[in-house]
């Protein structure tokens, strides 16, 4: 047993976090500024922080991740940050030449006191921001929320410093994108032209974390929304955030800055919340939908039909990130399986609320906690105590699944292990396929395992 | 070794690599770069502070702590304290393989434990925390030992981890809790964290259960993390050949054979930079010699052998050894002599660690490859130009913060193994003890030092050289491979391994055959995007309509 000390018998904790179910804010807003085309994303600490954070990501993408730091010794820690982050900007244009850096705070530059805002405006008067070139910012400290929230932040900052309103609307939507993957941005963009509609989608981290090899590395790929598009965003007839965590704040900071309305929607994973966003889009737009989306959701719908044998009834557990699991819940149980046990370590009170809402409605016997504590190791725990047939999670489900002989799939952030992330949604009619595909693969191929020799079924 | 390629002009390498850096940045990293010379070695600018903005490789002492020194201990409860993140990124990610020695015994590997540090911890404090954690590990595992790690924002509140873990420490009383202050900011990467885990594991753990170890060949094996296996066959060898390891330092190591390291007889050490000091304060307080050997590399692992046969003087270890060697060598010699002709005349090189970068140029060498340009990522100059500049180096003021233990003679333990006349008849005999003649004595005249490679650097570096394999670790995985060039992780092997050891060198002939003789280097341009096709010339559709 490779988590042979969890126990069945679940302890209240109060002080221990046992296998995090969350990670800290920094990576989340480096991964939100590289969806900036042009940026690097610039993590104001020590070089730890900024070291994993690329590491994480680079093991989740398999692709380059550039980010520099501030490389905070002891004595920044105890004089602050600003000489070392106004030294990285003047490297940092000399150097790598970017056109924006994002800056992102860490526990250390949080604790110590730095202000960004302060920093970065020190570092415009004094003149080492070349003309054209921007420094944003965003605080992230990782004792606030988690991963999620730093991409929320980020998300938030690069709105605010880059809209601008001109008075003259323009016939464009906004779509703030939750955490999701390049893959997922993709198939944003796709579906909204399909629908026929022009959208700014932000931030965007197709062919950046997806990019071709081509024999060259090119430091700032193709991809990610482009500062024009930026602040056009602050003349769009409308915001649709897809999240309420991770997308909802920047969308209230554009409403105020620049009177853009807005509409939250849950990230489209699934039939419903799919539905919902097409419906949303058709309504905003005013729309229609074309067939050619009414018929994916038909291939999508006609294949729950066909195979709810094997669905119905099985028991599921999961972990991930809130704006992430829960339309993963919502269409687990339209597919008529049994999410059994849900963690997020991500705190977030709606979240909170919206999830209860819908297991009370449709699961009331599902064991849901978020927040602190909220971690692997309770899940597991519960799993002893209840067994599933299926768990889905980030990578570090595979020592809960191994243990406990269970089906898994990666789902989430961060997969370490598997590729197809990066180029297959989860997102639309097509991306629910796609998740249920595998959903079916791994329930049937263990079907297939353990049925005795006589019971075997060629036919399914 | 001399080089059979031809190398571009050094000198004129360093003027590009530094050409767009501001005068300042400059001027700094110029005295990083330098033009080997293995007869008069110069001098390298090493373990100094990196220039906030550039693309370091480079972590943090907390890495280098916890990550590196501790985590490799299979039945230590390592809580951080801090924030989440860091502890969730040293989860499992450094490959320490570990083999528990029955399903019972205790294995905290696959776990990661935080204290996960909120708001209100940071502003009044999160000394009350840590203890409630610590408690609830203590309930929940009754380990033998928990081991506390400061993350950043716990020295500037000032949080004790140390009297927190005294205090739980003497309220449990059959549990070794201690504390390491680790916070990311000491020091100028991970190296910090080495010499404070080294003070730590020395001051908590070792001499703490004095029952004498069997065996007639007893050492220890330092700085042997065991990743992908590598402490599994050393293991194997010198089981083989009948020498008992008393405790590994730590891969694939135990809480009770750390305590009980004192009673070996040697210390061999592999990574000299992040276990240096733990041979140097037991040779102290014990009188245990260390020397510095290499288990990577088929020829270096005979050798290292052969050392350590010399070191104990016995005739049947000796001849058990050279046995062993004719042994293994024959399926060794059988893989090399079928790639060699694949993999000779071809160049790599090595941006890694703080001792990779050196122990692997042995097993290029065996692939008849040459090292053109080599760095570390942490390093000191003693690793560079070997321990005799010791005395030379100047403490900076990011390094004197970091305790050095004030070690004296153990006045019952200290038992010097070797008397002084036998230590300089080993010296005669070229024993090198307590010493290590560093990297680029090894290293080809005019080959390239660069200590903490830059990002910018590392692209000018292969656009300059084209070399035919690069190895870093995985930040600078996928940008090399952009490039059309393999990079091969030295951190975690990617994902293979054992490579120490017999069966370790035909594992790396035999990816590095597979890597820089892959086709798809070969594919990557499009047929369309090679000469007379697309662009440029008109195109004639082969099918029209009339
Ligand atoms: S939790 Fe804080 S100190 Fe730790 S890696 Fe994240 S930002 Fe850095
Ligand atoms: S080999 Fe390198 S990575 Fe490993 S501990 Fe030594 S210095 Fe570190």
């Amino acid at each position: 047993m490779l988590l042979r000390h969890t126990s069945k018998e679940v302890k209240v904790r109060e002080g221990l976090t046992i296998n995090p179910a969350k990670t800290c804010q920094p990576i989340g807003a480096m991964y939100a500024a590289l969806g900036i085309h042009g940026c690097l994303p610039h993590s104001h600490g020590s070089q730890g922080c900024c070291s994993y954070h690329r590491s994480t990501l680079t093991r989740h993408y398999k692709e380059p991740v550039m980010a520099a730091t501030s490389s905070f010794t002891e004595g920044a820690s105890v004089f602050g940050g600003q000489a070392n982050l106004l030294a990285a900007i003047d490297t940092i244009f000399a150097v790598y030449d970017p056109d924006i850096i994002a800056v992102h705070s860490t526990c250390l530059s949080e604790t110590i006191g730095d202000d960004l805002q302060q920093i970065t405006k020190k570092a415009s008067d004094d003149g080492k921001i070349p003309e054209g070139k921007y420094v944003i910012y965003a605080s992230t400290p990782s004792f606030v929320g988690s991963h999620v929230t730093g991409y929320s932040n980020m998300v938030a900052g690069i709105a605010t410093q880059f809209a601008e309103s001109t008075g003259v609307k323009k016939n464009q939507f906004n779509i703030i994108a939750g955490w999701m993957e390049p893959s997922d941005m993709r198939e944003i963009k796709r579906l909204a032209k399909v629908m026929g509609i022009n959208i700014v989608l932000f931030p965007d981290t197709s062919d950046v974390l997806d990019a071709p090899q081509t024999g060259k590395h090119v430091f700032y790929p193709k991809g990610g929304t482009t500062v024009d598009e930026l602040k056009s965003s602050g003349d769009s007839l409308a915001s649709l955030a897809l999240g309420s965590i991770s997308a909802e704040p920047a969308a209230i900071s554009l409403e105020k800055k620049c009177k853009v309305p807005f509409e939250t929607l849950d990230i489209p994973i699934g039939l419903t919340a799919t539905d919902r966003f097409i419906m949303a889009i058709s309504k905003v737009a005013g729309v229609t939908v074309p067939d050619e989306i009414t018929a994916d959701r038909g291939r999508l719908v006609d294949v729950m039909c066909d195979m709810e044998q094997y669905l119905h009834g099985k028991r599921v557990a999961l972990f991930g990130d809130p704006d992430q699991i829960l339309p993963l819940t919502e269409f687990l149980l339209d597919l008529s399986m049994k999410p059994l046990h849900i963690v997020s370590g991500t705190p977030g009170q709606k979240f909170e609320k919206q999830m209860r809402q819908l297991l009370d409605e449709r699961s009331p016997e599902t064991n849901f906690k978020s927040g602190l504590q909220a971690d692997m190791f309770l899940l597991h725990q519960w799993m002893k105590n209840e067994p599933v047939d299926l768990l889905i999670g980030n990578t570090y489900g595979k020592y809960m699944a191994r243990d406990e002989d269970i089906p898994f799939i990666r789902f989430g952030f961060p997969i370490l292990d598997r590729i197809g992330h990066s180029y297959f949604p989860n997102v639309g009619y097509g991306g629910s396929l796609r998740l249920l595909e595998k959903i079916l693969n791994v329930i049937m191929d263990r079907q297939d395992r353990d049925a005795l020799e006589e019971k075997f079924e060629l036919v399914m | 070794m001399e080089a059979n390629i031809i190398i571009p002009d050094p000198a004129q390498v360093r003027e590009e690599l530094i050409q767009k850096y501001p005068a300042k940045v400059a001027k700094k990293r110029a005295k990083s770069i330098v033009i080997n010379d293995p007869e008069i070695i110069p001098e390298v600018q090493a373990n100094v502070r990196t220039v906030p903005g550039i693309i370091t490789q480079r972590g943090c002492s907390y890495a280098g702590c916890k990550g590196v020194v501790l985590g490799p201990t299979r039945d230590i409860v390592n809580i951080v304290h801090g924030p989440i993140g860091c502890s969730f990124y040293a989860w499992l990610t450094r490959r320490n393989q570990t083999k528990p020695e029955t399903l019972m015994d205790a294995n905290y590997i696959p776990y990661c434990f935080s204290t996960d540090m909120q708001e209100e911890n940071i502003v009044f404090g999160g000394e009350k925390k840590l203890k409630i954690a610590i408690q609830e590990a203590y309930d929940l595992f009754h380990p033998k030992s928990i081991a506390i790690f400061s993350t950043c924002p716990v020295g500037l509140i000032g949080d004790d981890v140390h009297a927190a873990s005294r205090e739980m420490k003497e309220k449990f009383g059959d549990c070794n809790v201690f504390g390491f202050s680790c916070e990311g900011y000491r020091g100028v990467s991970q190296s910090a964290g080495h010499h404070i885990a080294n003070n730590g594991v020395f001051k908590h753990m070792v001499g703490r259960d004095n029952t004498p170890s069997e065996g007639k060949f007893k050492l220890n094996l330092l700085g042997e993390y065991n990743i992908g296996g590598d402490a599994f066959e050393i293991e194997r060898i010198f089981e083989k050949v009948g020498i008992t390891l008393v405790a590994s330092f730590s891969g694939n190591s135990t809480v009770a054979a750390i305590e009980n390291s004192h009673t070996a007889d040697l210390n061999v050490i592999l990574c000299h930079r992040s276990i240096n000091y733990m041979g140097d304060m037991m040779e102290t307080k014990y009188g245990i010699p260390w020397m510095k050997v290499n288990f990577v590399g088929a020829e270096s692992t005979a050798k290292s052998l052969r050392k350590i046969g010399e070191y104990f003087g016995d005739e049947e270890l000796k001849a058990r050894i050279e046995a062993v060697i004719a042994e293994e060598a024959p399926k060794v010699k059988a893989v090399i002599e079928e790639i060699l002709p694949r993999t000779k005349g071809k160049t790599a090189m090595l941006f890694v660690g703080g001792s990779r970068a050196h122990h692997y140029q042995d097993l290029f060498a065996e692939l008849g490859m040459t090292t053109v340009a080599a760095g570390y990522e942490f390093a000191h100059r003693d690793d560079y130009e070997g321990r005799d500049v010791l005395p030379k180096i100047k403490v900076d003021a990011d390094s004197k913060n970091i305790e050095e233990l004030k070690i004296v003679a153990d006045p019952e333990l200290y038992n010097p193994r070797k008397t002084e006349a036998e230590l300089e008849a080993l010296k005669e005999k070229g024993l090198e003890i307590n010493g290590y003649e560093g990297m680029m004595k090894q290293m080809t005249k005019k080959s390239l030092i660069v200590d903490d490679l830059s990002h910018y650097e590392s692209e000018k570096l292969i656009e300059i050289y084209k070399p035919d394999i690069f190895c870093a670790g995985i930040k600078e995985k996928y940008v090399v491979q952009k490039m059309g060039i393999p990079l091969k992780q030295l951190h975690s092997y990617d994902y293979g391994g054992p490579y120490t050891g017999f069966e370790g060198a035909v594992n790396f002939y035999k990816d590095i055959d597979r890597m820089v003789n892959n086709p798809v280097w070969k594919l990557i341009k499009a047929p369309w995007e090679t000469a007379g096709n697309g662009k440029g010339g008109e195109l004639a559709a082969s099918y029209v309509t009339q």
